[in-house]
């Protein structure tokens, strides 16, 4: 039986019933950037930087189920526009200082910051003031990059069974808090070996003291760009 | 001395002139000149205009970020912050020693270091006024004029610098603000590609550099009369050595030198810095005066970079740099030069000793295999020092038991020449200004001195920027009376 298919940026994309557009993209090769978006957990469409536009509207292509026949612009100047204004506003929200950042090379939003070809941050940056948490003895809480993903918050509730985090706060007064008393991250049941502690896509969540052992320039999209490296690897490659 | 100009008894009826910024140096700096209405200076100040403040937003932050980060202070030598903060940290993680593999790949990256800076400084930044005269039209004063008049000296500066830069690549990942030196050790090892390159060209720099050194001696044989005495500042001298009194540029012990030539202090261990040295604070500077502590603030400021290095070792362990140094001394009878162009001269016997240790490391094995890593008792502080091209820098942190830097205290080659630059202007505007009509090319004079020291004013203020200058006359009354601008 054929499978129905639609139309990303004029080339057809099979899908199964109930797929998400971005789903079914990723499965036919097809990369729509993604921060929040991941293969693990249901969508969660709230970096928005998935927005593609299907019939004149704007939607998540995480969250917009595919349908036959379907017209989705995604790869073109217009909505890559956004994608980066969306990108901007990431970055001048946080305190994102890639020279000396060690997740530089390994960070998904600077990945996706030279992918988009985001050269300049344009808007004014808040420079907020969030305090790191060094509390625990093999993890170290960097908020001042956090993108507000809740890729940790779902992976510690949904798959490690712990809850150590949540979002707190509303609009731009949101922030990502500690479920603990004292809110310190050594008074959770938190533990390195975590999914939680391993799906940072930026550099909040970070594995002490071994920020530079791998050489800038031989990290995860020094070797290939992000549009390559999210896709799912053919099989037999390793 | 000339240290009567230091501040004028009655400086509101005087008229300020301002060399602002300092040209062709690192960094933003300015020197005000305080004089009467017949032209005579007053006093004459070296002024650090900004601050940057390092010290204190590393606190707060993990340690093993600090390497990277600290060396954002500069982009000349961001080498020496990278390679002295890894040192300071290879305390803390309890690395010492660290292993020959870390070692000798740190050493490569420093001394490619040395050589690109010191080519830089001398070829770029200073050459100009000794080529073509302090007073040259400054449209010729600059590396193009170089290029235009002496092609030959213009190429093999730039090749020198070059070549120190992909020494530098090599080892640290990136010509500039590379990431190999962790707290521990070091994340890469030299590549035999990079080896062949680097060795298929090192004796052509190890030429190039002699034929440097052979340029600064003419210059100062030519011209005695300039050369041993403009910018004249006595002081002590202090720079690491080896423990057998050998030139170290990357690890050693601190020696005090007299400005007569007796050590008078040797051994101090570099962890003792504290106890050795203090930084005095000005009411008019930003930039702190540091001096030997048991000598006080007169008799205890000291000369650092170059000039103290080539004359406080006991010898140069390459036998080309160390047959430069027994010349070097000899033009003197034997006697510690103290005029600022001798600085010149100096770098570029370091230059040449980079050179030949370049090529001499380069073969090693450990370089491209080797245990990369140490690890050993963990410690909560550790100074690192380290002979940056300006001269001593020293890194100290503390770090807490979370692993974030609790406390730091940077102490840059600039900041210990502080006092000497301040005495060497002082001397030039006594000397060469005083009671003169201020043209450009007098003014040029003071930046001369300055020059020679090499100061990194970014390293030392903390600050950052382009070199334009801007002088303005005013009169007793604050009025400008004339302006000249030209860019950077």
């Amino acid at each position: 039986m054929s499978r129905s298919t639609f139309l990303l940026d004029g080339q057809s994309v099979p899908f199964d019933d109930g797929q998400m557009i971005l789903e079914a993209a990723r499965a036919a090769g097809r990369y729509i950037p993604h921060l929040c978006w991941h293969p693990d957990f249901p969508p969660h469409g709230s970096c928005k930087l998935c927005v593609v536009k299907v019939a004149g509207r704007h939607v998540s292509a995480c969250a917009t189920p595919a349908r036959a026949g379907a017209e989705v612009e995604s790869d073109t100047p217009e909505i890559n526009t956004e994608r980066r204004t969306l990108l901007q506003m990431l970055f001048v929200e946080g305190n994102h200082f890639c020279p000396a950042c060690e997740k530089s090379g390994d960070c998904q939003l600077q990945a996706m910051a030279y992918d988009l070809e985001m050269t300049t941050p344009r808007f004014r940056h808040f420079f907020p003031d969030r305090p790191v948490d060094a509390s625990h003895p093999e993890v170290l809480l960097d908020f001042n990059r956090c993108i507000y993903c809740e890729l940790c918050v779902r992976a510690s509730r949904e798959q490690d069974g712990k809850a150590v985090f949540a979002l707190t706060g509303r609009g731009i007064n949101k922030k990502l808090a500690v479920n603990a008393e004292s809110g310190r991250l050594a008074d959770t049941d938190f533990a390195a070996d975590d999914k939680a502690a391993r799906i940072c896509p930026v550099g909040v969540i970070l594995k002490k003291r071994v920020g530079f052992a791998v050489p800038i320039g031989e990290r995860t999209y020094d070797r290939a760009p992000l549009h390559e490296v999210a896709l799912p690897k053919p099989e037999g490659d390793t | 001395m000339s240290s009567d100009l230091e501040t004028a008894a009655n400086r509101d009826i005087l008229r300020r002139v301002a060399i602002d910024p300092i040209s062709r140096v690192e960094g933003h700096g300015k020197v005000t000149l305080l004089l009467d209405e017949a032209g005579k200076v007053h006093e004459a100040r070296l002024h650090i205009v900004e601050f940057r403040g390092f010290e204190a937003f590393i606190e707060g932050r993990p340690y093993w970020e600090i390497p990277v980060i600290v060396q954002r202070l500069c982009g000349i030598c961001p080498v020496s912050h990278h390679l002295a903060a890894a040192k300071a940290l290879d305390y803390v993680v309890g690395a010492v020693p660290v292993t020959a593999t870390a070692d000798k790949m740190r050493r490569l990256m420093h001394y490619g270091q040395i050589l690109q800076s010191h080519a830089l400084h001398f070829f770029h930044l200073a050459s100009p006024d000794l080529l073509f005269g302090f007073d040259a039209p400054a449209a010729q004063r600059n590396i193009a004029g170089v290029i235009a008049a002496h092609p030959d000296i213009a190429r093999q500066g730039v090749g020198l610098r070059r070549f120190g830069q992909q020494v530098i690549a090599a080892t640290a990942g990136k010509r500039i603000h590379g990431t190999a030196a962790v707290p521990g050790g070091i994340n890469r090892h030299l590549s035999a590609t990079d080896r062949d390159a680097l060795t298929a060209e090192a004796d052509t720099m190890v030429a190039w550099s002699q034929a440097a050194v052979a340029l600064v001696r003419r210059l100062h044989e030519a011209d005695p009369a300039l050369y041993d005495r403009f910018g004249c500042v006595p002081s002590s001298l202090m720079s690491l050595v080896r423990a057998d009194g050998a030139m170290e540029l990357y690890d050693g012990q601190l020696r005090l030198r007299s400005a007569d030539g007796e050590v008078l202090r040797d051994a101090v261990p570099s962890h003792d810095y504290m106890d050795f040295i203090t930084e005095a604070v000005k009411p008019w500077s930003y930039m702190k005066f540091p001096y030997v502590t048991d000598l006080g603030p007169e008799a205890g400021w000291y000369k650092v970079g170059p000039l103290a290095r080539v004359q406080n070792c006991d010898f140069i362990p390459t036998p080309l740099a160390e047959a430069e140094r027994r010349a070097f001394r000899a033009y003197s009878g034997g006697a510690i030069q103290h005029a600022s162009l001798a600085y010149h001269w100096a770098r570029m016997i370091e230059m040449l000793h980079a050179a030949e240790v370049i090529r001499d490391l380069l073969p090693d094995p450990d370089l491209t295999g080797g245990e990369r890593m140490a690890a050993g008792p963990r410690a909560a502080s550790g100074v690192g020092v380290i002979e940056a091209p300006r001269g001593t820098l020293i890194h100290h942190y503390w770090v807490g038991d979370d692993d974030l830097v609790r406390w730091c205290n940077l102490i840059v080659s600039t900041t210990h020449n502080n006092e000497a630059m301040n005495r060497a202007v002082r001397e030039v505007a006594r000397r060469e200004l005083s009671g003169q009509t201020l043209t450009e090319g007098l003014l040029n004079h003071i930046e001369v001195a300055i020059r020679a020291y090499d100061p990194c004013l970014s390293c030392a203020t903390h600050a950052l920027g382009k070199m334009p200058l801007e002088v303005r006359l005013l009169d007793a009354d604050g009025a400008s009376v004339d302006q000249k601008v030209r860019n950077g």
